[in-house]
């Protein structure tokens, strides 16, 4: 690894939870860092150095990334959704409350990055098997729950969320 | 006053309180604390396993612009804290000054503005190296000729540790030489690791004005490092504070002291500002407690069937340091509970460790003390007995159970079971399964060539220490608190000495004073972690929180019942005998209708006493228990292999548990679903092992598999309870039992598949490479 001697900054203008962030940042900064330590939003966890356990993942314009493997100057421009953009003003939103009821976590560590995944899910699949369910998550490592509940939240949210709409 | 809400005490599945926070990802852990003037410490850690340092030049990371304080052993040295002792009366170096022992090993710590500089400046930092052999092996270890790995301790000649068994030899020895048939099963428990998906870390704070510190860390255990700080670092203990806030995951990982937390908050005592310490998950699985690791060779003599000795050997790789964590007097952890659930009369079990140039710990990967390897071995030995003998693994097991009336039965090893209906369990999980018409499918699958496997394994877990006569962590007695105290509104704080990571103790726990007292959980609030906010206890892990500091808990409830009869009486104008109980009220016996709630009783504790009666409605109760607690269980899995590749899948997994009285039933089938998920981990994919040169291969989660949602088999779950005759509430602990007990199940099945052909043992993690060779060992490889 090489050393950086001086410090390089990038200008960068993000939309994150619907508000518009204009920083100067370090250019190698990771996404993640930017956003628990610049932005103070610490719900997106870290758990590797690895790209492999999926605690840091966030939308990035609807899609779920993993922030940790992603310079915050990568996000330029695009809109980001962490775990604290999840409620609006009624209360949880469904996959909140899923993951609630149907006791998908425990530590909590896992969670945003789980919720965050299951819901570009159920964008594209609004009534996912269970298969479909594993498959989207199997990039989100859970060392707590043993996933069966997190499949259950995941329909659940896809149930509610039905009746809601 | 009104009582707002249901009580909802034992047995409701209650919605986690915690999850308020989690699910907003308003948790808060180690990493998101942030204090003003934070300074960040990053660890260098020694590239090779073994090597003299023959220098350390920090002038270069030094000079790197941000970077407050590079610090070394030396440094640490001359605050006496080079060394810190282990929880085993070993010694473990916080830096090396001397000589590295094993890859990942703190050598030097950069203390700079922010991380990113910390890690920058560890580039800078060169040492010199005189390479020295590496022993990778405890086998390799013991020779002769050996390299001595710890030629730091005075009269250390070898690599040889201890020696420690347990049972009656001669009795054993003669079983063995009246047997009719003596079954042996030589297996190897890798080494792995509990991997929370939160890594360890601290925040440091000693505050130069005042001396106190206070140290916000990842840690299952916060008053027991509270007083192993004072001990190491000298400070006298109530200038320490340790806050363990929101933890993410421990599974023991987070039991021991590791270096990180001692130099972090030495920096922050020399230099006068927090000092953060966040491990990466590199540092995570290369240097903190590991598990397992035990080379087991089990020996069963049976007559007529009945199993009636059993011997055991054991060579246990410890690393370089003896760090385990367990109770002082038995250095193989409970390992002698080896006899499991079977009336076995006379056994003998010889434990040895070594030093290996290998990391430290050896923790309890969710786990109570090394029950893990105990219950493996034994029942992959039964296992195999029953192929040996050519009798169903089911039927042996029956005809050998400890039965329901021999309880509390007292075992070879000397444990004291409580209680137990073992055949019950067996036979709930087999009706679960259909496990007689799945062995006509296994039959007639076998003529069509394919294989598939059966898998039993049924678990006796020793959980819930103390007593505290016998069990201690560093000389500590191994007692749990909690201090209740009821407000004049009758909503209540309940204070615990041990600390949850996941496990939903603020609800769990809630729900215990809701059955006691009456007052609704949501009414409770529950706090721990905190060492200047909370009764002394020593901890979560062992499966102890419900046995211990949930009897704490429930008798401290009933002190303050007791106090609050009198206020009852005085209340209600009659006597304390005239008054009767029920949930949440006194009344009048033969009168119902004259009663007071714990809410009047509440309120009438601050403002209208009885004479001579103390104020307030507050206390605390420290329990030792006087015995542990022997949860249980029978699991079985259905597997089927593919000739081709050597994979196998999960097809079913039933498992039925007896952990007594179930508090709240939700949360005890949460922990019984990550453990069966930790249990699968560790039989198909978690494995840390090294290379001949020592270099640890598991060093990222990338090599150190672990089980995703893909693989995770679904799991049948079933429940029988029989309560603890010991504990007031009738519980015994769960969190642990799914991890003890079902490794053995699912590598049972994959042996099941292929007995007939004659294979008895993969070791784990059984990969598809190692299920192919024995397929090709055996010919039936496609
Ligand atoms: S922290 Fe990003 S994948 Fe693990
Ligand atoms: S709830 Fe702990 S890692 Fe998922």
């Amino acid at each position: 690894m090489a050393v950086q001697e001086a410090v390089v900054t990038t200008p960068l203008t993000v939309t994150v939870n619907g508000q518009e962030r204009a920083e100067e940042v370090e250019t190698r900064l990771l996404l993640v860092h930017f956003l628990r330590e610049t932005l103070g939003l610490t719900g997106t966890h870290v758990g590797c150095d690895t790209t492999s356990c999926g605690a840091c993942t966030v939308l990035v314009d609807g899609t779920p990334m993993k922030s940790c493997t992603m310079f915050a100057v990568q996000a330029e421009g695009r809109e980001l959704t962490t775990v604290e953009g999840l409620e609006g003003a009624g209360g949880p939103p469904p996959i909140q409350e899923a993951f609630s009821a149907e006791h998908g976590l425990q530590c909590g560590f896992c969670t945003p990055g789980m919720m965050l995944t299951s819901i570009a899910l159920l964008e594209q699949s609004p009534s996912p098997t269970d298969e479909e369910i594993r498959w989207a998550i199997s990039g989100n490592v859970c060392r707590c729950t043993g996933y069966q509940n997190i499949v259950k939240a995941v329909h659940h949210a896809a149930a509610a969320m039905k009746e809601g709409s | 006053m009104a009582v707002a809400h249901e009580i909802r005490g034992l047995g409701h599945s209650v919605r986690r309180k915690e999850d308020a926070r989690f699910i907003r990802g308003k948790g808060n852990y180690v990493e998101d604390i942030s204090l003003p003037g934070m300074l960040h410490l990053e660890l260098l850690r020694s590239p090779v396993a073994h090597a003299r340092i023959v220098s350390i030049d920090t002038s270069r990371a030094e000079a790197l612009p941000g970077v407050v304080a590079v610090v070394t052993g030396e440094l640490m040295a001359q605050h006496s804290l080079a060394w810190m002792p282990t929880l085993s009366g070993d010694t473990q170096a916080v830096l090396a000054t001397d000589k590295v022992r094993f890859q990942g090993q703190e050598i030097a710590a950069v203390v700079a503005e922010s991380a990113y500089i910390a890690k920058d400046a560890l580039e800078l930092i060169d040492v010199e190296y005189d390479l020295l052999p590496a022993v990778t092996s405890p086998q390799q270890a013991l020779e002769p000729a050996a390299p001595l790995i710890r030629d730091d301790k005075e009269g250390q000649e070898s690599n040889h540790i201890y020696d420690w068994e347990a049972g009656d030899k001669e009795a054993t020895e003669k079983a063995l030489a009246e047997a009719d048939k003596i079954v042996e099963l030589e297996t190897f428990y890798p080494r792995c690791h509990p991997a929370p998906l939160e890594c360890c870390g601290c925040v440091a704070d000693v505050n130069p004005a005042t001396g106190k510190a206070t140290i916000y860390m990842t840690s299952q255990a916060p008053h027991a490092h509270r007083t192993l700080f004072a001990l190491v670092a000298g400070l006298p203990e109530h200038q320490i504070r340790i806050v363990s806030p929101d933890i993410g995951g421990g599974f023991g990982n987070k039991v021991p002291i590791y270096p990180g937390y001692v130099v972090a908050t030495a920096a922050s005592l020399l230099i006068g500002r927090p000092v953060k310490w966040i491990e990466d998950r590199t540092g995570n699985l290369i240097s903190t407690g590991f598990a397992r690791d035990y080379h087991m060779k089990g020996e069963l003599a049976l007559k007529d069937g009945k199993m009636t000795g059993l011997r055991v050997n054991l060579l246990s790789d410890n690393g370089a340091f003896f760090a385990d964590a367990q109770p002082t007097k038995f250095k193989a952890g409970l390992f002698h509970i080896v006899t499991g659930s079977y009336d076995i009369p006379a056994a003998h079990v010889v434990t040895k460790g070594a030093y290996t140039n290998k990391a430290p710990g050896g923790v309890a990967y969710r786990c109570s003390f090394r029950v893990t390897e105990a219950s493996y071995l034994i029942e992959r030995l039964v296992q195999t007995a029953a192929y040996e003998l050519g009798v169903d693994p089911v039927e042996l097991r029956m005809k050998n159970f400890v039965q329901p009336e021999q309880m509390p039965y007292e075992s070879a090893t000397g444990f004291l079971y409580d209680s137990g209906d073992y055949p019950a369990a067996m036979n709930l999980a087999l009706e679960k399964l259909g496990y007689d018409e799945l062995r006509s499918e296994q039959a007639a699958a076998r003529e069509e060539g394919r294989l598939l496997g059966i898998g039993v394994a049924f678990f006796t877990e020793v959980v819930g220490a103390g007593h505290g006569k016998e069990y201690d962590i560093a000389g500590l007695r191994m007692f749990d608190s909690a201090e209740l105290r009821v407000h004049p509104t009758g909503k209540a704080i309940l204070k615990l000495g041990v600390r949850s990571q996941g496990q939903g103790h603020e609800t769990t726990f809630g729900q215990i004073i809701a059955h006691e007292l009456g007052i609704p959980y949501e009414d409770v609030e529950v706090q721990e972690g905190d060492t200047d906010n909370t009764p002394y206890g020593l901890g979560t892990y062992a499966s102890r929180s419900t046995p211990v500091a949930g009897a704490a808990a429930s008798m401290i409830s009933r002190e303050l019942r007791e106090k609050a009869r009198k206020i009852a009486g005085h209340l209600l104008e009659v006597s304390e005998d005239d008054l009767e109980w029920e949930t949440g009220r006194f009344f009048v016996k033969g009168s119902p209708d004259r009663a007071v709630t714990i809410q009047d009783i509440a309120f009438a504790a601050y403002t209208n006493l009885p004479d001579g009666l103390q104020a307030g409605l507050e206390g605390v109760h420290y329990y030792d228990p006087p015995n542990m607690t022997f949860p249980y269980g029978a699991y079985a899995v259905v597997v089927e292999i593919d000739r081709g590749t050597g994979e196998w899948r999960v097809q079913r997994m039933v498992a039925v548990d007896d952990c007594g009285v179930r508090i709240n039933p939700m949360i005890v089938e949460g922990q019984i679903m990550g453990g069966l998920t930790e249990g699968y981990g560790i039989a198909a994919m978690e494995l840390i092992t090294f290379d001949d040169d020592g270099n640890c291969i598991g060093s990222t989660f990338m090599d150190y598999l672990l089980p995703t949602a893909w693989e995770t088999p679904v799991f049948e779950l079933g429940e029988t309870s029989v309560p603890s005759p010991h504990h007031p509430l009738g519980a015994k602990g769960v969190g642990e039992s799914a991890t003890v007990g079902s490794p053995a199940a699912y590598v049972n099945a994959v042996i099941d598949a292929l007995a007939h052909a004659g294979v008895r043992n993969i070791d784990m993690p059984v990969t598809s490479d190692k299920v192919w060779h024995a397929l090709a060992e055996v010919g039936l490889a496609e």
